[in-house]
């Protein structure tokens, strides 16, 4: 296509840069420096989008970042779905589809890389005209470090004076950020803004990130951030054609392309005046100015005279338009009633200004209407927050508006008054919201949808708070008015994601042993952070199921092994760690001998289970804590929390050991010949090494700590020796149990194994509700210590009452069907067809159990502890299994394996 | 992001914090003693007030020690931090007490 709307000179454009985009599949010229919208323009496309509901034809309403109608998605470079067509810088090659109000994901993952950086200032400004010229400048003269980010490819008094400003800026040493939108401003000067630094290049450099984050700490903040021109809207004020007045001129004076061959002006302040001169001296043929206002200023009169330019004091009621829904007349009424139809192709519309203070509310900075300038001025802002520029309000005295939001006669269908493009949402909408009682602007918001598009209101929220008001009958004084939230513009997820993506999104957490358990095809589970072997296939083809079974009968006729060093591990030293224990625990641990081990329960000032473990004494003042897998950190915030700020009296101090020890624990009836084979020193005999006692030993030349703890109920010993000789360990412990058959096995396996034991897995079994008596543990909780965290709980009702949830075992009546974990327990009798139904408890853990051959549930069930032997339905999916209710303990419930054949 | 003054290390970006809640609801010395009504005051029952707080913070990511601020709930502002076990500031009317 050709550029039959191109002027001779523009300030931004570069006309001995010629370009090529493609829009739709066309192709269109333009020049470096012009913006898709720019092009746009230039090249007579006035169609350029569709109302996102209604489908409706739409065109270019502005010429910056107002823009409410004309996304586009970007199909070139990296590709972006939905940006403002005003916004994007055009290069050679640039390829852009229109969209319908929503953009498309793309199908791939972003290639692309993104970054972020923290700067701290004494003075950040943001926005580059201007008044944030000045404002960086006054603030060079002191010592102090400056930052000032501008939006815009080029800063905007730059672009007007033809001075080198921002070559000004750096001599007084101030830093300036282009493309770099402040898009939040938070508590103490903490500011995020977005850098683009690629997306206007046809080839970016591979060494330079697409977008950076900037996060900003800065002593004094100067928003310079301008003022958005506000629309008047009237019946069809959204056609392909109806364009802001300032930006119709922006796009003769920036862009040398002309908006449209005939306009008319329409507003209600003297800048619409200077707007159709910057048109006329275009080209464009101004056939009349209507102003709202009997008394228009001398200086517009006389320039509008000059040119021959015909005005109206009177309003613009509504569109007409050609065949295919572009603008060709519009309606006016003068003040003597007369009405007129003036063929037009642009209609150049301005309700005055809004200052753009989103940043200035963000952190619950206030504003207040001002009645002479028409628009919501700084009222009671933010500490360290100065606003300087139009973004005060204090505009000229020329632009200046009668205050005008909406026009409407007798003839107009408030359904065809659009008050926000984006959303499609009209003042029919609106009315339907005051007569559903809606009265603030919070709720009209909700109920219409207006200024929740991707501008946030930019465009509609001061338009429609006024028509708000009008219907309402208040003023705009009363101060209804909506909130400003972060971000100021959408941010992707991938910039906030920076290189925190993939792999990096998250520390992986792995064993000593984790290349042997890769070497030998372990398929891996996540447990918190770390990556632990779930079960080994014997080879590829086995599936879980027969894994896990070879592996659980492994470790109840045989001896298997599993990789337990994810286990947390924390050590206590001090005088009163005993005494540090005995407060926390709900047992006697200060009690223990030095070689033994205990096992116990954590639980919060509520009475409820926060974790579980074994405690071993290494010597007097020393001791071990073990923790579940994902609670390790946690367990030992706690027990800071409560040194620090409850008992710093208390000699303790506590050490993460969990990275600096290797543990494999060995089970089943053969671990004590293996654990003879490799530590010949030991005795291991049941007399001189019982249950709950640990020892250290010399395994395969390293020191190691040998304990008889079980997690199975099997006999078995958990090995630990140094980190660093984790494999070696491992695989001494493989060798000498190869007579044996030492099956390695997951955690699935251990699932397994710990469920037909009964032992509940804290955050499964348990989930914040469940006290140890819920869990059948009343054996754990001492009755002899005076206090510890959680005992007064227990006196109370709540604790006792009757339907609590209490840990049992569950079976299948048929003996073979599985039970869903999570499935609802309900009456057996109960229809399922006729809901609702009485819930009774929920499946927390189920498998299927080689051991008991059956498949074998544990639930939390309401007055679980005395129904064993009911007959309910295990309901996943809306299908009941008829369950029985067993003792927690399905498997040995006598303790008969736990030491040995 | 609030910047949060650790007793120990300085300011610091609030990323490297835990938050832990009202300051000075010390663990009662004889629980057993009290009512139901005072024990569930303890543990469930929190003052929320719209303006000064006595708050707890720990450095998490930092020397991982417990400490206390006093913060405006409304503006987010802090006056002043302080040590465990060191005397709770004055901090106006607003306090929650």
């Amino acid at each position: 296509m050709t550029q039959v709307l191109r002027l001779a000179h523009g300030r931004l454009v570069d006309r001995s840069a010629p370009l090529m985009i493609s829009f739709d599949g066309a192709d269109l010229r333009g020049y470096a420096g012009d913006t898709v919208a720019a092009i746009l323009v230039a090249n007579g496309v006035r169609i350029c989008s569709r109302g996102v509901y209604s489908g409706r034809p739409r065109g270019l309403m502005s010429a910056g970042p107002e823009e409410a109608n004309v996304f586009v998605q970007v199909l070139s470079g990296a590709g972006e779905p939905m940006v403002r067509a005003t916004d994007i810088e055009a290069y050679d090659g640039l390829v852009v589809e229109s969209l319908a109000g929503r953009g498309r994901l793309p199908d791939l993952p972003d290639a692309s890389r993104y970054d972020k950086r923290f700067v701290h200032v004494e003075t950040l400004v943001v926005g580059g005209g201007g008044a944030g010229f000045a404002a960086a400048m006054e603030a060079s003269r002191g010592s102090g470090r400056v930052l000032l980010v501008h939006d815009r490819p080029v800063l905007a008094a730059e672009a007007h004076d033809g001075l080198a400003d921002r070559a000004e800026l750096s001599a007084a040493g101030v830093t300036v950020l282009t493309r770099t939108t402040a898009t939040g401003l938070h508590e103490h000067g903490y500011v995020v803004a977005v850098e683009r630094r690629t997306d206007h290049l046809a080839s970016p450099p591979i060494d330079c990130s697409r977008e950076r984050l900037w996060n900003i700490r800065a002593g004094a903040i100067v928003l310079a951030t301008g003022a958005h021109e506000r629309s008047i809207a009237f019946a069809g004020n959204d056609v392909p054609g109806v364009m802001l007045a300032a930006s119709a001129a922006t796009y003769v004076t920036d862009y040398a392309a002309r908006p449209g061959e005939r306009a008319v002006v329409f507003g209600c302040h003297d800048g619409i005046a200077e707007a159709a001169c910057v048109l006329a001296d275009g080209g464009v043929e101004v056939a009349l100015v209507v102003d709202t206002r009997a008394d228009v200023g001398v200086t517009s009169s006389a320039a509008l005279a000059a040119r021959g330019i015909p005005t109206l004091t009177g309003t613009v009621t509504s569109t007409e338009t050609s065949g295919d829904g572009i603008l060709s007349a519009a309606v006016v009424r003068g003040s003597d009633g007369r009405v007129e139809t003036v063929d037009c192709d642009l209609l150049a519309v301005s309700g005055g200004w809004n200052p753009a203070l989103q940043l200035y509310t963000h952190t619950g900075g206030r504003t207040r209407w001002s009645e002479p300038a028409a628009c919501f001025v700084p009222a009671d802002g933010p500490p360290r927050v100065a606003v300087v520029g139009r973004a005060t309000g204090e505009f000229a005295e020329s632009l200046r508006p009668q205050a005008t939001f909406c026009v409407e006669t007798a003839e107009t269908d408030d359904a065809m008054v659009y008050l926000d493009l984006q959303r499609d949402a009209t003042l029919a909408d609106l009315r339907r919201a005051v007569a559903a009682g809606m009265r603030s602007a919070e709720h009209v918001k909700r109920y219409t949808t207006i200024s929740t598009a991707a501008d946030q209101g930019r465009s509609s929220g001061v338009l429609s708070v006024g028509v708000l008001c009008t219907e309402l009958g208040v003023a705009m004084s009363q101060g209804i008015t909506t909130t400003y939230r972060p971000p100021y513009t959408p941010i992707s997820f991938a910039l906030l994601a920076g290189r925190d993506r993939g792999h990096l999104a998250d520390p992986a957490r792995v064993s000593p042993v984790h290349d042997w358990h890769v070497r030998h095809g372990a398929v891996f589970e996540d447990v918190g952070q770390w990556k632990r072997p779930r079960y080994f296939p014997r080879d590829a083809n086995e599936p879980m199921h027969d894994a896990v079974a070879r592996e659980c009968a492994a470790a109840r006729t045989g001896v298997a092994m599993m990789d337990a060093s994810t286990l947390g591990k924390i050590e206590l030293h001090g005088r009163d760690a005993g005494e540090l224990l005995d407060r926390l625990y709900t047992n006697m641990m200060s009690t223990l001998a030095v070689g033994k081990v205990r096992y116990g329960v954590l639980c919060g000032p509520d009475g409820m289970v926060i974790d579980d473990g074994t405690v071993a004494r290494l010597d007097t003042g020393r001791w071990l804590l073990t923790t579940t897998t994902g609670n390790a950190a946690k367990i030992l915030d706690w027990l800071e929390e409560w040194l620090q700020t409850e008992w710093p009296e208390l000699d303790v101090r506590c050490c993460s050991v969990t990275e600096q020890w290797t543990t494999v624990a060995v089970v089943g009836p053969g671990a004590r010949a293996v654990l003879a084979t490799v530590a010949p020193d030991l005795d291991v005999s049941n007399d001189s090494f019982a249950f709950m006692e640990w020892r250290d030993a010399v395994i395969g030349g390293c020191e190691a700590r040998v304990m008889r703890i079980s997690f199975s109920g099997e006999l078995a010993y958990e090995v630990n020796v140094a980190g660093w000789y984790g494999q070696a360990l491992w695989e001494v412990v493989l060798e000498a149990g190869q007579p044996h058959g030492i099956t390695p096995y997951g955690t699935e396996t251990m699932h397994v194994l710990r469920a037909e034991k009964g032992y509940p897995i804290v955050g499964q079994d348990t989930d914040g509700t469940v006290t140890p008596f819920d869990l059948g543990m009343s054996w754990v909780v001492s009755k002899k210590k005076a206090d510890f965290v959680g005992k007064r709980s227990y006196a109370r009702a709540d604790a006792t009452r009757v339907g609590r949830k209490q840990l049992v075992g569950l079976v299948p009546i048929d003996g073979r069907s599985p039970i869903a974990e999570g499935a609802q327990l309900v009456a057996s009798d109960a229809d399922l067809g006729s809901l609702p139904v009485l819930m009774e408890g929920h499946v927390t853990s189920a498998y299927d159990s080689v051991a008991l051959g059956t498949p074998f549930a544990l639930a939390l069930l309401a007055d679980g502890a005395s129904r064993h032997g009911d007959e309910l339905q295990a309901v996943d999916e809306m299908a009941g299994t008829p369950v029985r209710v067993t003792a927690p303990v399905p498997y040995d419930p006598e303790g008969s394996r736990r030491d040995g054949d | 992001m609030l910047k949060i003054g650790c007793p120990w290390c300085g300011e610091r970006d609030e990323l490297e914090f835990t938050y832990g809640g009202q300051a000075h609801v010390a663990y009662p010395a004889h629980p057993a003693d009290l009512s139901d009504a005072e024990w569930s005051e303890y543990i469930y029952f929190r003052d929320n007030p719209k303006g000064w707080f006595r708050e707890r913070w720990v450095h998490t990511a930092g020397c991982r020690m417990w400490f206390n601020g006093v913060r405006n709930t409304v503006t987010n502002e802090f006056t002043v931090f302080y040590k465990p076990g060191e005397p709770p500031p004055s901090v106006g009317r607003w306090i929650a007490q």
